[in-house]
């Protein structure tokens, strides 16, 4: 695909001495929503890991905006511009919810227009602005790593299951967030449990299972074939 | 950018007890300063003894500093951090004793400038050996704490032989300059007038500290990164810089401990930053590692309690400190100020 913005070609990664990625091939086009999905254990969060530089690859490369950064430490790849929501949020607890926004802006400080536009968002964060991060529920938490990863002008954002155990209630005002950002054409490549999230926020879907890519494809196709579904993920719909 | 919230928010109501519970280890010093009083009954003893104890552990915050944020900060156990308070020792005290006209003089102000020079020639000496140090013995052991503790040791070692090559085998011993000599008499105690110099500047020192940490965006990092350094990674952050940067300032630190301890006790020998270390290692791991507030709680507790016991009994002077330890992690095992780690 020429419009990707990620390209992984053939990408290994060992977990110390575990081979966990066999090969993930996957593009990422830019301005839209891929979805990654599979079983737990896939190795969908050793994938972003690897992205981000935080496991090495040990074969394959990693392309962002056609430069290879597979060798690249985490931190140089952050600073092209990649934000990173990762599965267990990554929170500073001891910092404040303002101290954990404020070392998120990495290159310049929090302009009005962007605190406006997360507090929008997610107002829990402005009510508790100055408390500590470690006090916030699992929701806030959460709605704070995004809004880290909003802090600055990103090209590609990278969010590990962003409602992994909140509240339904909670779960579509991360779900509004996301399609706000997804609006204003930001290039996503989210891990999601929630089908009907991924549903709804989806443009593509790349489904995992032992550490390879096993289907690639638009995501309406995939929700509306169930037995596909079934035979990807084994995922039985609840009612909703 | 710190927009205040426009009501008053409340994260649910802590129970008492947990609002509390952060101020209890701090209440443990004017705690044990009073066990002290009654254990030692004479006031003019116990004060002297308790000026005494606080400059001790001014000292050993500021030798102990480093090394907890080099803990939180990679995981990395130095057992050589005794090198830089023996050469930083060597290196200011040398610097003092060639200034004699300046410590001969009466004059606290020329006095101290001696001081300052000896400190700041000890720091960058200190410094510059833990930039090395960690280039060469501690990088290539990241991650693995056994070869950490043997290589460092070692390093500490070849350090120590070093001084002795340098400075000869002898112990050297110093005067302090002229206007700290002696005592003042406060109450019908004798406070020497260096120990009370020694908390002062202990003080500013753990509060210029605390200010970074709190205040400056360098201080936030290495908060953060003390939690979870591979989220400041992702953000952006080359946290190895960060943590050179530390051991340095780390190591600095220990030299400065050094000058401190070599005028306190008119005494150096290249073991003195190894004897030091058992000291040093009992205030970072009961304050908690990683945890620079902690670190100065357990250092006063440390210092106090050396010299209260070492008064009443001092064959039970370390041994006491020891047991203080395992009080302390048996009642919290992670240290007195538990620094939240992800990993
Ligand atoms: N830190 C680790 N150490 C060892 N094995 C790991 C580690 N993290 C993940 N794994 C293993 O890697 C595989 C993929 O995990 P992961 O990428 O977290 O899966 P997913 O996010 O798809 O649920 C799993 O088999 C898991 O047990
Ligand atoms: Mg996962």
């Amino acid at each position: 695909m020429s419009n990707s913005l990620l390209s992984l070609k053939d990408v290994h990664a060992n977990i110390h001495q575990y081979n966990i990625l066999h090969g993930v091939n996957l593009e990422v086009p830019k301005g839209e929503v891929t979805m990654l999905l599979g079983r737990n254990g896939a190795g969908k969060t050793t994938t972003l890991r690897t992205i981000m530089g935080l496991w090495q690859a040990h074969a394959g490369t990693i392309e962002l905006a056609g430069m290879d950064v597979t060798r690249q430490p985490t931190a140089q790849i952050a600073k092209q511009g990649v934000g990173y929501v990762p599965e267990d949020m990554g929170i500073f607890s001891d910092l404040t919810v303002e101290e954990n926004m404020r070392l998120a802006a990495v290159s310049a400080p929090l302009s009005q227009e962007r605190m406006d536009r997360i507090f929008l968002a997610f107002p829990p964060l402005k009510t508790f602005w100055h408390s500590a991060a470690g006090n916030l529920s699992g929701g806030q938490k959460q709605m704070l790593s995004i809004a880290r990863a909003m802090a600055e002008e990103r090209q590609l954002y990278l969010i590990d299951e962003p409602t992994k155990g909140l509240a339904p209630a909670i779960i579509n005002t991360m779900a509004a967030a996301l399609s706000e950002l997804k609006a204003k054409g930001a290039t996503i490549l989210m891990v999601e449990q929630n089908f009907e999230v991924a549903k709804y926020l989806g443009d593509h879907c790349a489904v995992m299972e032992d550490g390879k890519i096993i289907w690639t494809g638009p995501m309406n196709e995939l929700a509306q074939d169930n037995e596909l579904q079934e035979r990807l993920m084994g995922l039985n719909m609840e009612a909703s | 950018m710190s927009t205040a919230p426009q009501h008053n928010p409340t994260l649910g109501q802590a129970s008492l007890k947990d609002r509390f519970a952060p101020y209890i280890p701090i209440a443990l010093v004017p705690l044990l300063m009073l066990v002290g009083m009654v254990a030692i009954q004479a006031p003019s003893s116990w004060m002297t003894l308790t000026v005494s104890g606080l400059a001790m552990g001014m000292m050993i915050f500021i030798m102990a500093s480093g090394l907890t944020l080099v803990f939180g900060l990679m995981d990395v156990i130095n057992f050589g951090h005794g090198a830089f308070v023996s050469v930083g020792a060597f290196i200011g005290i040398s610097i003092l004793l060639s200034l004699g006209a300046l410590t001969g003089a009466p004059s606290l102000f020329l006095n101290i400038l001696a001081i300052l020079a000896a400190i700041v020639g000890a720091m960058i000496g200190a410094g510059a050996l833990g930039w090395a140090f960690e280039r060469v013995i501690v990088k290539p052991v990241y991650g693995a704490h056994l070869k950490q503790i043997l290589v460092t040791m070692g390093g500490m070692i070849v350090v120590e032989q070093l001084i002795l090559v340098l400075w000869g085998p002898d112990e050297i011993f110093i005067n302090r300059p002229e206007a700290l000599k002696g005592a003042f008499i406060f109450l019908g105690a004798a406070v020497e007038k260096y120990r009370l110099l020694a908390v002062v500047f202990g003080l500013g020192i753990f509060f210029a500290m605390r200010w970074v940490l709190r205040h400056t965006k360098i201080g936030l990092i290495v908060r953060a990164g003390v939690e979870n350094g591979e989220m400041v990674k992702a953000l952006g952050y080359p946290l190895r810089l960060v943590f050179i940067s530390i051991f340095i300032a780390g190591s600095a630190l220990a030299g400065l401990g050094g000058v401190m301890w070599g005028l306190y006790q008119e005494v150096i020998t290249a073991h003195m930053g190894g004897n030091l270390m058992v000291l040093v290692f009992i205030v970072v791991i009961i304050g908690g590692l990683g945890s620079v507030e902690g670190c100065f709680i357990g250092a006063l507790l440390v210092g106090l309690l050396q010299n209260y016991v070492g008064f009443l009994d001092p064959k039970l002077a370390l041994v006491s400190n020891i047991g203080l330890m395992v009080l302390i992690l048996m009642w919290r095992p992670q240290g007195m100020v538990p620094v939240v780690r992800a990993k």
